[in-house]
């Protein structure tokens, strides 16, 4: 039972708010001294770990390179395009993403996305830009609510988009274990099987995305019309508050028409 | 041949660049905080693996006092106005797109390539880490790219490279954080003590409760490790071979698929998945470090609910 004290550790200091990176660290030494391992030990087994899971660092590469486009203007630019094409909203154009980052992910093309490469100087700039377009000034809650929601379609259409692709991690490690307890199955079964999981997730997800476009429009559009300045009620909270409404509404009822301009 | 170490040097040298311009930087009150912290992670990658590990774990314990207890601040210094950022994004026009798009165009044309490459039967790139290999690559033809379109300065990559890792700040380097508690869990054999609970304190009478027990136990299970692919060998020997598929008879395809899946809703509500879920909020400048969570929930609870059924449905039936 001692050994669960690291997992204790990171439940009570993630809840409470504590500096990640010491709770992650206090519940590493935890564990293994809780183990039976000596102190020198533990802070062996912890650098070695971290040592050898540097590769998860490399996409930090990119940052020099999309620092260097923000300085000349890319967000900019990514919100000019946005807002040359009228049809686009918040919702759209994340709906877009999440095809486009789905689609490639389940032929294995999982490179073609990121928080780094993709979310931060493209994706969240040109959804950003299509309630500024739409609406005028967005307040700063409502910026950082559509920024949250840009890297929410990046994980979710990922993580429900990679497993139909044979040959990517998840099903290999199904396989593998699979195959050491004296089982022997087909990838390609594995991956057809992500698919009923993979088309709910995206009705799900883009249910939720029409949602907060109707969310949005309800928020800023009175304020854009009134001219008032009505502060707007708090924020991510409002997107679960909605989704009960999800299942009779449907991506197909969007909001087509009489979008407020 | 090129192998990883060689991308571990560049990112090195970036680092230290990145320190250095953070200790010349005065608007910043922490400065030296942010040189030492971005120092030491530096030291991990130039000779990380030529030094003892006892070593690394010292050097891994300087940056967590650092950033925790001294704390990290930023720079305040643009290096342009928004005003100067909208003349030249009107100048350049699309073609600012080009270079941020080529790092995936030749990412992907690197892992399609490069394992066919080679130099006297030797390959010129480690066959076993083409995708990081890849991206490192395309991150330097893009850099190139870049450079040579916009006339940049030369010290122009690392000083805005620079912003931007000190707004990711610490939140950068919690995903390998979190990769070393994986491992020390693992020494540990905590997979074990939970699956042997859960086997004990769970009902698992029936076909439907073993179903619900694994999709769940696999979502709440990756909320604990942080990671679906832990989970599952843990959850997968424990609950679902005995019980869903040799006590109830289900299908064991159905059953690891969509296990997996329920393991990866799980992901989307933790703040343990640190590089889905934290590190975005630090890279897209959110106050409110669970704000991806946030909005991640309900999509991962629904999903959670469609995929027990699914199970459920077509676990039994062959």
């Amino acid at each position: 039972m001692l050994t669960l004290v690291g997992i204790l550790v990171v439940v009570v200091g993630f809840a409470l708010r504590l500096n990640a990176l010491l709770v992650v660290t206090v519940a590493g030494l935890a564990t293994g001294l809780a183990s039976g391992l000596g102190p020198v030990e533990v802070v062996s087994a912890f650098g070695k770990a971290f040592v050898e899971s540097r590769y998860v660092a490399i996409v930090w590469m990119v940052l020099p390179v999309i620092g260097l486009l923000e300085r000349a203007g890319l967000k900019e630019r990514a919100r000019a395009v946005i807002a040359g094409i009228p049809a686009a909203t918040t919702g759209r154009v994340l709906m877009i993403y999440f095809a486009i980052r789905q689609v490639t992910a389940a032929l294995g093309l999982t490179s073609l996305g990121g928080h780094a490469q993709m979310v931060r100087p493209l994706v969240a700039p040109m959804a950003e830009g299509a309630a500024e377009h739409r609406f005028g000034e967005i307040p700063e809650q409502t910026r950082n609510r559509i920024r949250a929601h840009s890297a929410a379609v990046d994980n979710v259409a990922v993580f429900f988009g990679e497993d139909i692709f044979i040959a990517i991690g998840s099903i290999l490690l199904i396989k593998g274990f699979l195959e050491q307890n004296g089982i022997h199955v087909e990838p390609t079964h594995l991956a057809l099987w992500a698919v009923p999981t993979a088309l709910s997730a995206w009705l799900i997800h883009n249910t939720r995305l029409v949602l907060l476009d109707r969310s949005l429009k309800r928020e800023l559009a009175p304020r854009t019309a009134a001219g008032s300045t009505a502060a707007p009620t708090t924020d991510s909270t409002t997107a679960p508050s909605t989704d009960p409404t999800g299942p009779t509404t449907g991506p197909a009822a969007g909001p087509t028409t009489e979008d407020a301009a | 041949m090129i192998r990883l170490e060689h991308v571990y040097v560049v990112m090195g040298l970036l680092l230290v660049g990145v320190s250095v311009v953070n200790a010349r930087d005065a608007s910043n009150r922490r400065r030296w905080n942010n040189a030492i912290f971005w120092g030491l992670y530096a030291i991990t990658f130039l000779v990380g693996s030529r030094i003892p590990h006892f070593a690394s774990g010292c050097l891994v314990i300087g940056m967590v006092l650092v950033a925790s207890i001294g704390r990290l601040g930023q720079g305040t210094r643009e290096s342009r106005t928004p005003a100067e950022r909208e003349v030249s994004a009107a100048r350049l026009g699309n073609r600012l797109f080009v270079p941020a798009l080529t790092i995936p165009a030749v990412t992907l044309l690197g892992t399609f390539t490069l394992k066919h490459l080679s130099v006297n039967g030797v390959p010129l790139v480690d066959p076993a880490q083409i995708t990081i290999i890849s991206l490192a690559l395309a991150t330097i033809v893009a850099l190139v790219v870049g450079m040579v379109m916009l006339r940049a300065p030369i010290a122009a990559p690392i000083q805005e490279g620079r912003r931007l890792f000190d707004a990711v700040g610490w939140a950068a380097v919690l995903p390998q954080m979190l990769a070393a508690l994986g491992a020390l869990f693992a020494v540990a054999g905590v997979g074990k003590v939970v699956a042997d609970l859960a086997g004990r304190w769970l009902p698992l009478g029936s076909p439907f409760a073993a179903v619900v027990t694994y999709t769940v136990g696999m979502a709440l299970f990756t909320m604990i490790m942080g990671n679906a692919f832990a989970a599952f060998p843990v959850m997968t020997a424990g609950i679902a071979l005995p019980l869903i598929m040799t006590r109830f008879g289900g299908d064991v395809v159905v059953m690891s698929a969509v296990g997996m899946l329920s393991g990866f809703c799980g992901t989307l509500m933790t703040p343990m998945a640190a590089n889905y879920n934290i590190v975005p909020a630090a890279l897209l400048e959110l106050p409110d470090e669970y704000a991806v969570i946030r909005v991640q929930i309900p999509t991962g609870v629904l999903l959670l609910a469609v995929n027990t059924v699914i199970m459920y449905l077509f676990v039994y039936r062959h």
